[in-house]
């Protein structure tokens, strides 16, 4: 699982949460919540299928990590590389 | 024997086309069953029944739109079993049965009173028949797919079933990328429209608003949700909503309907949550009891409703019957709302975006989280005083989250 990998389960993720966005135009570096339209709902959610597919914890206090693509790749990729280590 | 009828779905709505029978002829039916799949202004709605019984005959055939109020199907009831021989009902004539004898079966059910729809007819320039092979001609018939669109992939450019499966494929997701099967949009505008303009013309609306200290709720959730896997957390919404319930069963010039001049207060609480759709929309189906849920059981339901109103697969009860509107537009981002009444309500309780503010908390000041809290009231029912008494009660709630 590379950082490629992680973004394309993240885009898909993300693509069933707001499926009339165009991701492939998504800013990696744009609040998620505002570029697709997503409540405290829609992100639950989103978290709840990126630890399914992943099998990453990801505790509450973490979830302002993941408001943007980038930074969301990031600390799960961080997360999957501190667990094969 | 009784009729189940196009049911009102709202004080706007005159008829409603009927998209999907879930029942046929023959079956068992039970007080809240799914029964039919009904297109309205406000979508696709699932439509239950509220009688026990056998269904008799269906009435009227799918893709039929018709008043509210007329008969769908004809049920048999338990206390049908005995009455049945003395004066039926029904212009259809009815074998006399002994009473408790065994249901019929289905194949004996009358005919439905209204034709059956023709055969679907080859559309003119199709392909010719022997260019078209019989599965594919069958798996179109199946699925209302226009034969004369496709080009054949087969011996000779034949038509066969793996060109119309592709066909059918490219033509639903197309569509559902746009929007959730079921939701029509613009309909949606123009119901929105409708009650709310109704509403600013007939109810005279009064408006309150509460600063609401809820950083016990956020630790509370914080310190719940941290030793919890992601699917199981709750949300500030549960919180407020559960609130505004409990709230509401003590105040009863909130929780209830004005209708014919008079206001009749609701036995139940029923919350209507308002769910932004994608693409524009709105719409508030009823989370149920949601004073006697619990938070875990409210989140769930919560959950449920915002998927499926979203995939635009809505109860009939629960588009019909709030008790009350809940709005937390703060999610959005604004500071507060001023919510319309959807009538017949007589209230509407709207929460803002949670922000850290300087606050005073025994003499000093410390930061805290703050959320604006409105209600917008019918004046003909209640005034601003117990307005007041209602918006401090869920103030006083909100301070104790581990009790909601």
């Amino acid at each position: 699982m590379n950082e490629t990998d992680i973004r394309t389960i993240l885009q898909e993720t993300l693509g069933n949460i707001a499926p009339e966005m165009d991701l492939q135009k998504l800013d990696p570096a744009a609040d998620l919540r505002e570029a697709l339209d997503i409540d405290s709902m829609d992100f639950l959610n989103f978290v709840v299928a990126v630890h399914r597919r992943l099998g990453v914890d990801i505790p509450e206090r973490d979830y302002t990590k993941l408001l943007t693509l980038d930074g969301a790749v990031n600390y799960l990729n961080g997360k999957i590389e501190s667990r094969q280590s | 024997m009784v009729d189940f009828r196009m049911p009102s779905l709202g004080a706007d709505m005159e008829a409603g086309t009927l998209v999907e029978w879930l029942v046929k002829p023959g079956d068992q039916v039970k007080r809240g069953d799914v029964v039919a799949v009904v297109e309205t202004q406000k979508g696709a709605i699932e439509i239950e029944i509220f009688e026990a019984g056998q269904i008799e005959q269906l009435l009227v055939e799918t893709k039929v739109k018709v008043p509210v109020g007329t008969p769908l199907a004809r049920i048999r009831t338990g206390s049908d079993a005995g009455a049945v021989s003395v004066a039926p009902p029904s212009p259809v004539p009815i074998e006399a049965r002994p009473a408790g004898a065994v249901p019929p079966p289905a194949q004996a059910a009358p005919a439905p009173a209204l034709p059956h729809p023709p055969p679907m007819a080859i559309a003119p320039g199709a392909p010719r028949r022997d260019r078209v092979s019989p599965a594919a001609r069958l798996f179109a018939q199946q699925h209302g797919v226009d034969l004369a669109a496709i080009v054949g992939s087969g011996p000779a450019g034949a038509v066969i079933r793996a060109d119309v499966e592709r066909s059918l494929e490219a033509t639903t997701t197309a569509a559902e990328k746009k929007r959730p099967i079921g939701l029509d949009l613009d309909a949606m505008r123009t119901a929105i429209a409708s009650a709310m303009a109704r509403s600013k013309r007939e109810i005279p609306h009064y408006y309150l608003e509460h600063q609401i200290d809820v950083t016990a709720c956020e630790q509370w959730l914080a310190s719940t949700n941290a030793a919890r896997p992601p699917e199981q957390r709750l949300l500030m919404g549960v919180l407020t909503v559960k609130s505004v319930a409990l709230a509401a069963r003590r105040f009863a010039a909130f929780n209830g309907f004005y209708r014919d001049g008079r206001y009749e207060p609701a036995a139940a609480v029923h919350v209507g949550m308002a769910i932004a759709i994608r693409g524009g929309g709105l719409a508030a189906p009823a989370l149920h009891d949601a004073d006697r849920l619990s938070l875990d059981q409210l989140m769930t339901r919560t959950r449920d409703l915002v998927a499926r109103m979203r995939a635009g697969r809505i109860r009939s009860s629960e588009i019909a019957d709030s008790t009350i509107t809940v709005s937390s537009l703060g999610e959005r981002g604004v500071a507060a709302l001023y919510g319309i009444i959807y009538p017949p309500q007589v209230a509407i309780v709207g929460f803002g975006k949670v922000v850290e503010r300087p606050w005073v908390v025994d003499g000093a000041v410390m930061p805290r989280s703050i959320v604006t809290t409105t209600l917008s009231a019918d004046h003909r029912v209640s005034d601003g005083h117990a307005g007041a008494l209602f918006l401090a009660e869920i103030g006083r709630l909100l301070q104790e989250p581990d009790k909601l």
